[in-house]
């Protein structure tokens, strides 16, 4: 039976997932450079144990397999999700956080399309409060050996035998070629009463942010501006988010220099960048008016500041990223756009009091 | 340079114009045998006036407009009716309707046409004339014409000619303004003249450069013949897919939007189609009812071309002249976006058909199965409704109506763009039309039921009351029994009196009965 509209645009879920994978590469490229390649295990684990995962539910739930492990969209959850947690870390990590976020976060919602929550968000939520200690070792990166800041890098083999095996180099041991991340480190030293400003100069910060990982939130800004000219993603939730974080980190950095950290260095330390591009911009969990999407946003970074600068965890995109999911269905309900030919928005000027 | 604005969403499917548009408009041949259905327009079928055996001149009235929404129906061409019966039709529902059908004699006699000279008429005079004479929009919706015309005491500030044909693969109004513009000016005039509007604007996309210099140069041309004081403008519109919509055009024109379940007379504009200005100037300037129109037949074919065809030519006709290819799939009735699959091939075209795509599994490659809606949202920024199609999708598929409703799905005019952009292949239209009946059906239920129960209280109330008044009447009249009986009973015989007893216990059982029945309707 045909039906109209007969013809369609060339384009399909597994096409924009792809582009989003593609947009992660440099980003991904430059973690390797930066860091090593132990990255492309936990990613390859991820990718694995999402594939799985997904094939698994989906035969549970007595869905079409194929078509489904085709639509790419786990393996972005797997890529968001490993690039979220240290490389450096046992293997079962990367395979539990995914696993969770692949069977409970997407498919006991309903699957594709259905997820309230981020499932990359909720799978690093459930490791970092499951396995905090796991959580914190992050692979020290290339240039900080003279600094005396790690005793010396592993090798790639040392690496995939500590990931494998859990077993490290004779004399080595797990602190002293790890560090705490930039946000952590600038966390810590401020309880002990350092200024800011000292802080940033310990070698392991850079330019803008952490030494290296700086350059990794360049490679995802990169991926992100690409997603932006593929209209893969719009505008307003990468510049609300950036912007708010802009605003804020200024706001108190203004106030007080010495106890906070500029606002560049928050655009550039943890996830911002991911999450910025990457992780809010799930279409999935994230409002479908662009008015809701600038608020979306605009909340996640406010708290992702709050929870960076006066929480207890390493960063706080994750976390801030799973309260605004909570609020999508109210944001969308109140930001509807006007409709054609009813100017006085969408329910009509009679009924703005009795909103659905 | 007009000053022009746009609406929001809209696609650029490829146009697929060219094809069809290499050849002049061709006049197909007589067709052995017409088929000419009683409802072509919107509203009521028109009610036949000839019979099976009738021998008809060309142009003569086969159907009288019956109802206020309806048209009038002629012969094509002269012949014989050979039958007035029930026959298959282009129309969604695949449903038959009455059509008459003329075997043509080939001598092309016509009717005594009447040209008249509009200036001299009323609006309401010439709005008869052209319900007469079969007028009705060409645009594909085939609404009366003299409806539309029939403004009341609305002031209408402007005349918008439909000329954008934003459809894919349709060209049928591009070929009639490249060779016609004359008379679709003069037409525009006529409309102009009897909506006493002030403007007149030809809104064209700007991918049909010879239509707007046709029609620009018709405009020079014929300086004359229009009124001085009013301005006649062709509007190159940008192309954008449904840039033809009524509403949609009108924006882009006036800047303004027709408000949500408002007719565009209120505020000010009347819309009409290009071909249908040109029948308008054919029917008064030449006495012609609507007897033929220009069809584009495309797709699979080996000549895609554009036909003067006559109103009941069976499609197979006009498609086996464009050459039809061996690997054809279906047919499609009007534009890819729009359009309606074809129940068959033997139907006739009717006033409301613009072309008929020939598909193929090439042209068209089924759609792929569809996947889970991600929120991507590319069809909120397809919508030119600005609606938010996902949400109504959501609630559609869910059943969940009320809500379709109250997000504006009947603010949703069709135009599949949604669908058009949607990564996941999933026919949003098709959910919006099902919404859409459903909640239609209910209402109309829900009309029944109310009335329904309306007349069954009504019923009862009747019941009851007929009830008591009988059970009064027959107290008070046996109240006068009694007392008549008491003054008479002295008086009888013995067997008189016997005979009264008898009677009255059978009118007392009588009572009874007719107690206990009031009491039943009382519980």
């Amino acid at each position: 039976m045909l039906f109209t509209p007969l013809i369609s645009k060339p384009d399909s879920v597994a096409q924009i997932m792809l582009k989003v994978l593609l947009a992660l590469l440099p980003g991904i490229a430059l973690y390797v450079w930066y860091f090593g390649p132990a990255i492309l295990v936990s990613i390859t684990l991820a990718s694995l144990t999402a594939l799985g995962t997904e094939a698994l539910m989906l035969s549970l739930r007595g869905r079409p397999v194929v078509p489904f492990l085709k639509d790419n969209s786990a393996l972005l959850t797997a890529w968001l999700l490993a690039l979220s947690i240290p490389p450096l870390a046992p293997w079962w990590l990367a395979v539990v956080g995914t696993a969770f976020a692949i069977a409970i976060a997407k498919h006991l919602y309903g699957g594709l399309g259905n997820n309230l929550f981020n499932p990359a968000m909720v799978g690093y939520a459930v490791l970092i409060i499951s396995f905090p200690a796991q959580m914190t070792h992050w692979i020290a990166p290339h240039g900080l050996e003279q600094a005396g800041m790690v005793s010396s890098g592993l090798t790639f083999s040392q690496q995939l035998e500590y990931i494998f095996h859990g077993m490290l180099p004779a004399r080595a041991t797990l602190d002293a070629v790890t560090m705490a991340t930039p946000l952590d480190t600038l966390k810590t030293h401020l309880h002990l009463g350092q200024p800011v400003r000292q802080i940033l100069e310990m070698p392991i910060y850079g330019h803008l942010a952490g030494h290296g990982s700086e350059m990794v939130a360049g490679g995802f800004l990169l991926g992100g501006l690409y997603l932006l000219a593929a209209r893969i993603i719009s505008w307003h939730i990468p510049v609300a988010f950036l912007g708010t974080l802009l605003v804020i980190a200024g706001i108190f950095h203004l106030a007080d220099p010495g106890h906070y950290a500029g606002p560049l260095f928050h655009l550039f330390a943890g996830a911002s960048m991911l999450g910025a591009f990457f992780i809010l911009t799930d279409p999935v969990s994230s409002p479908t008016t662009n008015k809701g999407r600038l608020i979306f946003a605009a909340g996640a970074a406010l708290l992702t500041y709050l929870i960076r600068v006066f929480g207890g965890f390493p960063d706080g995109v994750a976390f801030a990223t799973l309260l605004m999911n909570i609020c999508v269905p109210l944001i969308v309900l109140y930001t509807q756009p006007p409709v054609f030919g009813k100017k006085d928005g969408l329910f009509g000027k009679k009924a703005k009091g009795d909103k659905p | 340079m007009r000053k022009l604005h746009h609406f929001h969403g809209g696609v650029h499917p490829p146009s697929n114009k060219a094809q069809s548009t290499r050849t002049a408009i061709a006049h197909a041949p007589l067709p052995p045998r017409l088929v000419v259905p009683l409802h072509q327009h919107a509203g009521e079928a028109a009610k036949p006036i000839v019979q099976a055996g009738d021998r008809v001149l060309k142009g003569q009235l086969l159907g009288m407009p019956d109802g206020f929404v309806s048209s009038a129906v002629h012969a094509p061409t002269s012949g014989t009716i050979s039958a007035i019966d029930m026959q298959l039709v282009a129309h969604p529902s695949g449903l038959p309707n009455l059509c008459a059908t003329l075997i043509p004699d080939g001598r092309e006699e016509w009717i005594a046409r009447e040209p008249v000279d509009y200036r001299e008429h009323s609006s309401a005079d010439l709005q008869h004339l052209l319900r007469m004479a079969g007028v009705v929009g060409l645009g594909g919706a085939g609404f009366p014409s003299d409806i539309k015309l029939r403004i009341g005491k609305q002031k209408i500030t402007t005349l918008i000619l439909n000329g954008a044909e934003c459809e894919p693969y349709i060209s049928c109004d591009d070929m009639l303004m490249r060779e016609r513009a004359g008379e679709i000016v003069q037409g525009a005039e006529i409309l102009r003249y009897m909506l006493d509007a002030d403007e007149v604007l030809i809104g064209v996309e700007d991918n049909k450069p010879e239509a707007i210099a046709a029609l620009q140069q018709a405009i020079s041309a014929s300086g004359s013949t229009l009124q001085q004081n009013k301005r006649h403008e062709v509007v190159t519109i940008p192309t954008i897919y449904p840039g033809g919509g009524a509403k949609q055009l009108i924006r882009v024109i006036t800047g303004l939007e027709v408000p949500s379940g408002k007719l565009p007379t209120d505020i000010g504009v009347q819309c009409f189609n290009v071909a249908t200005a040109c029948t308008v100037y054919r029917a008064l300037a030449h006495g012609e009812p609507l007897l033929s129109r220009v069809i584009t037949i495309t797709g699979n074919v080996r000549r895609a071309q554009n036909f003067e065809a006559l109103i009941g030519t069976p499609i197979t006709e006009l498609v086996a002249l464009a050459g039809m290819l061996p690997d054809t799939s279906g047919y499609i009735m009007g534009g890819p976006m729009m359009g309606f699959p074809l129940p068959a091939l033997d139907v006739p075209m009717v006033k409301a058909t613009n072309c008929i795509i020939v598909a193929s599994e090439k042209l068209f490659p089924p759609s792929p199965p569809p996947m889970p809606c991600i929120r991507c949202t590319r069809c909120v920024d397809a919508c030119p409704a600005d609606l938010q199609p996902q949400d109504l999708y959501w609630f559609a598929q869910s059943r969940e109506f009320g809500r379709a409703q109250k997000f504006s799905l009947f603010d949703c005019i069709e135009c599949g763009a949604c669908s058009y952009v949607c990564p996941s292949h999933i026919p949003l239209v098709q959910y919006f039309r099902f919404a859409k009946s459903e909640i239609r059906a209910r209402e109309h239920d829900k009309q029944l039921a109310d009335q329904a129960r309306v007349r069954h209280e009504f019923h009862e109330q009747r019941i009851e009351r007929e009830k008591r008044e009988k059970a009064e009447k027959l107290a008070i009249r046996e109240k006068a029994a009694q007392s008549a009986k008491l003054a008479g009973i002295q008086s009888l015989t013995p067997q008189q009196q016997a005979a009264q007893t008898e009677l009255e216990a059978g009118r007392a059982h009588i009572i009874e009965l007719a107690k206990s029945e009031v009491e039943h309707v009382k519980e």
